[in-house]
């Protein structure tokens, strides 16, 4: 059994904040795994985390199927905000549409920023969906 | 692996009649090893006395590793013998800032008006070192840092050898990270380096009647010191950073708290006392 990877303070810190907001939030790390999402977040994508569980970003976030809402075409990590604070190393806003385990589509706004420790090291990602 | 308290006392010295059992020396561990080498933990004011001993035993060649650099950690560096002599090198380690070299930083203490002379004119040599991401040789011994929770950048230690652990955290408040309670090593604050350590050095700042008060301090309350060493699977538990209005007989009663709550097989926890001396393994 591969080694469970140790935490860095920051994510970890990060966790403790969403859990303690309303607000749905997500959080990867630095590789692009989606380590956590709150208890809010279990309203947008049918599931809660427990039942999720760690899965590569990409991975997980195929099953609920994200499309831009110009052309309904999917939308690729790199355009999504997620990906982009993962990818460029920056934060970025999106609105697109997905649709829930539970099968209802959903359009949802998207704010995504990367976490970096002391030593301009990334070590993972914010997501916060916004109400819409 | 012996270890040697020659502090354990938290935020400011604290001498007197009512503390001459566990001493009133702020921080200050230090670590020798089969082969005669020396490491330091924290430079609060029981740094002093050690650098005396140290002069007197000859040692020409140290470690420091500060876990951070608030002042109850760093007071007594100013008075550490083996600075004022030019035929010592010392290699001190710290956490890193995105803004000031460690050297910047902790010549900020060694200037005016807090002190008459500046970094620059003490004799040792010295090197700063920013404490890597991954683990690194220190002589016979891996040492291992970790950022944990407490405020401003604080890291925990992992100091460990062919035959044993050690992990020092000496200030750390998990409870403001969620606590450990549910939660699995990898989201624990420096579960990492203090997982199934045979010594656990811990905060426990505070009984479990005065935490309340101070939650986001960067402390930790008795029986979270309790819960945490449990939750990593430490061996032993020794109690560290003793809050200064504790006298030796309110220490007495947390002791004895800490060994109600840890309620396990094996060396209950125990309070670290100035002078305390532990062989590991």
């Amino acid at each position: 059994m591969a080694a469970v990877r140790p935490k860095h303070l920051v994510l970890i810190l990060a966790r403790e904040f969403a859990e303690n907001l309303a607000t749905p939030t997500l959080i990867t790390d630095e590789r692009g795994v989606l380590v956590f999402y709150n208890e809010a977040a279990d309203a947008i994508f049918g599931r809660s985390f427990a039942e999720a569980g760690e899965t590569p970003l990409d991975d997980w976030a195929a099953q609920y199927s994200p499309r831009s809402l110009e052309d309904d075409q999917a939308l690729p990590l790199e355009r999504r905000p997620t990906g982009i604070a993962l990818h460029e190393r920056k934060p970025a806003h999106e609105r697109f549409r997905i649709t829930g385990i539970d099968g209802v589509v959903r359009e949802v706004e998207v704010t995504a920023f990367p976490l970096f420790t002391h030593q301009d090291e990334l070590v993972g990602t914010v997501t916060i969906f916004w109400r819409v | 692996m012996r270890l040697k308290i020659w502090g354990c006392r938290g935020s400011l010295p604290t001498p007197g009649i009512e503390t001459v059992r566990y001493g009133g020396n702020t921080s200050c561990v230090e670590v020798t090893f089969d082969d005669g080498a020396v490491l330091v933990l924290d430079a609060g004011t029981g740094i002093r006395e050690l650098g005396a001993e140290l002069l007197q035993r000859g040692v020409r060649r140290l470690n420091l590793l500060l876990t951070h650099l608030h002042l109850d950690h760093l007071e007594g560096l100013r008075f550490f013998g083996p600075l004022w002599d030019d035929g010592v090198s010392v290699d001190i380690w710290g956490p890193s800032s995105p803004v000031t070299s460690l050297r910047d930083r902790i010549s900020r203490s060694f200037s005016p008006p807090l002190f008459p002379l500046d970094l620059r004119e003490v004799p040792a040599g010295l090197t700063f070192h920013d404490v890597p991401g991954a683990p690194w040789r220190l002589g016979s011994a891996t040492v291992s840092a970790a950022l944990v929770v407490h405020p401003g950048s604080t890291v925990g230690y992992r100091i460990e050898t062919s035959e044993a652990s050690f992990a020092y955290l000496p200030d750390h408040e998990p409870a403001l990270a969620g606590g450990v309670a549910g939660k699995t090593l990898d989201w624990i604050s420096g579960g990492a380096i203090a997982e199934g350590a045979d010594l656990l050095l811990h905060d426990s700042q505070y009984s479990e009647d005065e935490y309340p008060r101070f939650v986001g301090w960067g402390h930790s309350s008795v029986a979270d010191a309790v819960a945490y060493a449990d939750a990593v699977g430490a061996r032993r538990l020794l109690l560290f950073h003793h809050e200064p209005r504790h006298d030796d007989d309110s220490l007495d009663r947390l002791e004895a708290r800490a060994r109600e709550l840890a309620a396990r097989d094996g060396d209950g926890p125990t309070l670290a006392r100035e002078g305390m001396v532990l062989e590991l393994p």
